[in-house]
């Protein structure tokens, strides 16, 4: 077997994800606003619907609720949909749909019904857009019963797990880091099955602090790794990919031999994935670490205006300052008290 | 009627001219002729008539037997659907088996058409299951509670139906709240852009909990469909033919490829919302006693009685297969009992899921401490 291996973006690598799926399974649609004969604003969908029909991919009336739900009634009737919410911030009127309805529908009719839908949502911060469209909600749905997770960080990644969501039979939200659509990376696209869609991947060895994050932050978290190697202090970078369910055995294997830990996400810190992860590795591993944990979070604000984004977003400096937290260096937070 | 078909419809001609609804049977059960309707229920025999006699009858013994069975503590909850039954009799016997159905939670009778076990209809209130059935045996999803949340999946599924070239057609029935709500709208939206082969069966039955009809709707409510694009009818929901007739109008649109179409059948819910409110609250004796007279029951009761269909052995036929199937509810309910603890983790996922996996080994454990393992 010929192997293909290309340079791609992370958007092209879900394109080419895409095209795969529709042309393995023909009760596959796609579904979502503009993703036709504009290919989606961030052109993921380019040239599907040229290729597969506008029967197949197609343009719908601006109206989220009614995206999934339609979807949701696809899916009773046998057919695979794949949707597209524009932007992250354009998911909460569909919000309904997923929670109370998709994320049920198994449970509540005693397995009988699937609900092989995947859910594409742009999210994240790190472009200058303006209201609405830089948020990080991966956290609501995570918390929700009967959904699965999902998001990626290279190219390689995202073409595979685009694929593995589609050929999932449960619901899949799959969270795509709209600031790295335009990092390039190869691709093999004969390793569709290479990844679980419930794993973890170590991005980086390290011995003295396990630091965990997904999706944009994973580029971060290297240079931050990176950073820290030369000042002598040796970082284990994990990219969590699935949301939910975590993958904890890579976590806490991580964690036994670093004794630390760091979680880092966009998404406000209350309540958020980060607050899991900790609770989480402290259950499993609290005889092993050293220190507390700590997190690395936007701040519990709405997503602020682009000129104070840099503010908000964890950056490298910040990651660094919660290692320094967690091997007890002087710190942002030291002699701090409440 | 207040037809809406104009512009849609070549059949529309015959529809103009009719009273405020269309109407086949008066609640003095006198049959009136309806030159656009008529042909729609010109087969059905007098021993159908009599058919549709006892299925009005045996939901109504659903109807006041669930409500028992709650009143006695076997059941947490029921929507009584008692004056609602011509609306969904006539509507549900009009459709084919191959006809998928979204329903809300008071569709009772319309479970009971598609062949849903009688017990079956207990089981979400007897707290033993969030179904009940399996949808694909039955051609009819398990209740939305979500208000008008279904109309949407009525939609996708008719959009399937469509795809797959097939004629069988997806109904969503919801109450008149339903239609202030966003996905009913929004549902509306879709099924006109795609022509999708849905019904859009609205019980106005008066009342969403405590609030009138006046609160959502300042027009009828059928006037709203044209506005999206899609004929509406607006018919007697205590009138069991014309409620068959205007369904079969609209599932012929449907499989004819002419897409969506509007129903309001305006009905009475006579009893609560749920066994759990107290409608003397929020409406007068007067307002009931107006809607008895209207019941659809005794309206085809008059009407079989006209022709000399009303006999002692109907009457008799239909007691006793009440009677049957009250004492089937009965035994079935008492019957239902709590599921195995761990149950409660099936069917969350389709495949392995880690977290919740470990959860069930873990709470397994943990039940399994009772069984003599702890001291």
């Amino acid at each position: 077997m010929s192997v293909t291996t290309s340079q791609l973006t992370l958007a092209k690598a879900i394109t080419s994800g895409l095209r795969h799926a529709l042309a393995d399974d023909n009760r596959v649609l796609l579904m979502g606003e503009d993703i036709g004969a504009l290919g989606g604003v961030f052109r993921v969908t380019d040239g599907l619907q040229k290729e597969f029909g506008a029967d197949r991919v197609m343009d719908m009336p601006l109206a989220e609720s009614a995206i999934i739900g339609t979807a949701i009634g696809l899916a009773f009737c046998g057919f695979r949909p794949v949707v597209e919410i524009q932007f992250d911030g354009f998911i909460y009127p569909g919000f309904d749909q997923i929670v109370a309805q998709l994320a049920k529908l198994r449970y509540r009719t005693g397995g009988a019904v699937s609900m092989p839908i995947t859910i594409r949502v742009p999210y994240g911060g790190g472009i200058g857009a303006v209201e609405h469209h830089s948020e990080s909600p991966e956290a609501y749905f995570a918390h929700t019963a009967g959904l699965r997770v999902v998001t990626c960080s290279t190219p390689q990644e995202a073409h595979v797990l685009i694929r593995q969501a589609i050929a999932c039979d449960d619901p899949v939200l799959f969270f795509e880091p709209k600031r790295r659509y335009w990092t390039k990376g190869e691709v093999t696209e004969e390793i569709a099955d290479a990844i679980p869609l419930q794993s973890a991947r170590v991005v980086r060895d390290g011995t003295d602090v396990t630091l965990v994050t997904y999706g944009p932050l994973v580029a971060t978290a290297l240079d931050a790794a990176a950073a820290a190697a030369s000042d002598g202090v040796s970082i284990e970078v994990i990219d969590l990919r699935s949301l939910a369910p975590i993958d904890f055995p890579t976590v806490e294997a991580s964690v036994r031999k670093t004794g630390r830990l760091v979680v880092s996400h966009e998404a406000q810190l209350s309540g958020g994935l980060g607050a899991e992860i900790a609770a989480g590795v402290t259950e499993r591993c609290f005889n092993w670490l050293e220190a507390a944990p700590a997190r690395v979070t936007g701040f519990d604000v709405p997503y602020p205006p682009g000129s104070l984004e840099e503010h908000f977003l964890p950056g490298l400096d910040r990651m660094l300052d919660a290692v320094d937290r967690v091997l007890g260096h002087p710190n942002s937070l030291t002699g701090w008290t409440e | 009627m207040r037809s809406t078909m104009a512009g849609h419809d070549p059949r529309e001609a015959e529809f103009l001219g009719q009273e405020d609804f269309v109407q086949l049977v008066t609640p003095a059960g006198e049959r009136i002729p309806s030159p656009g309707f008529d042909p729609w229920v010109a087969d059905v025999t007098d021993e159908q008539l009599a058919d549709l006699y006892e299925d009005l009858s045996v939901v109504r013994r659903i109807d006041t037997e669930a409500t028992a069975l709650q009143r006695q503590g076997e059941l947490g909850l029921w929507p009584p659907l008692l004056g609602q039954e011509a609306a969904q009799i006539g509507s549900a016997r009009a459709l084919r088996s191959d006809d998928f159905v979204f329903t809300s939670y008071r569709e009772n009778a319309v479970a009971y058409c598609r062949g849903v076990k009688i017990t079956d209809l207990l089981r979400v209130w007897r707290g033993t299951s969030h179904g009940g059935w399996n949808p694909y045996d039955v051609g009819m999803a398990v209740p939305a509670v979500v208000i008008g949340a279904q109309t949407l999946h009525a939609t996708g599924y008719a959009l399937g139906c469509a795809k797959d070239g097939v004629d069988s057609v997806a109904v969503a029935y919801f109450g008149d709240g339903a239609t202030s709500q966003g996905d009913v709208n929004e549902a509306m939206v879709f099924a006109a852009t795609f022509k999708a082969p849905v019904v859009f069966f609205c019980q106005n039955n008066q009342w969403a909990i405590s609030e009138p009809v006046t609160l959502q709707a300042q027009a009828h409510i059928s006037e709203r469909a044209p506005g999206f694009g899609i004929p509406s009818l607006r018919v007697d929901g205590n009138d069991v033919l014309a409620v068959m007739a205007a369904t079969r109008v609209a599932l012929d649109r449907a499989r004819n490829g002419d897409g969506p179409t509007f129903i309001e059948a305006v009905t009475y819910r006579m009893g609560p919302h749920t066994t759990s409110d107290d409608p003397t609250r929020y409406r007068d004796r007067d307002e009931l006693e107006e809607w008895a007279a209207k019941d659809p029951i005794s309206r085809l009761g008059a009407l079989l009685d006209s022709k000399g269909l009303l006999t002692d052995e109907l009457t008799a036929r239909v007691t006793a297969r009440a009677d049957e199937v009250a004492r089937e509810l009965r035994a079935g309910c008492l019957a239902l009992t709590a599921p195995e603890p761990l149950t409660l983790f099936d069917n969350v996922y389709a495949t392995p899921h880690r977290g919740l996996d470990r959860q069930r080994s873990q709470y397994a454990a943990y039940l399994a401490m009772f069984d003599g393992g702890a001291e």
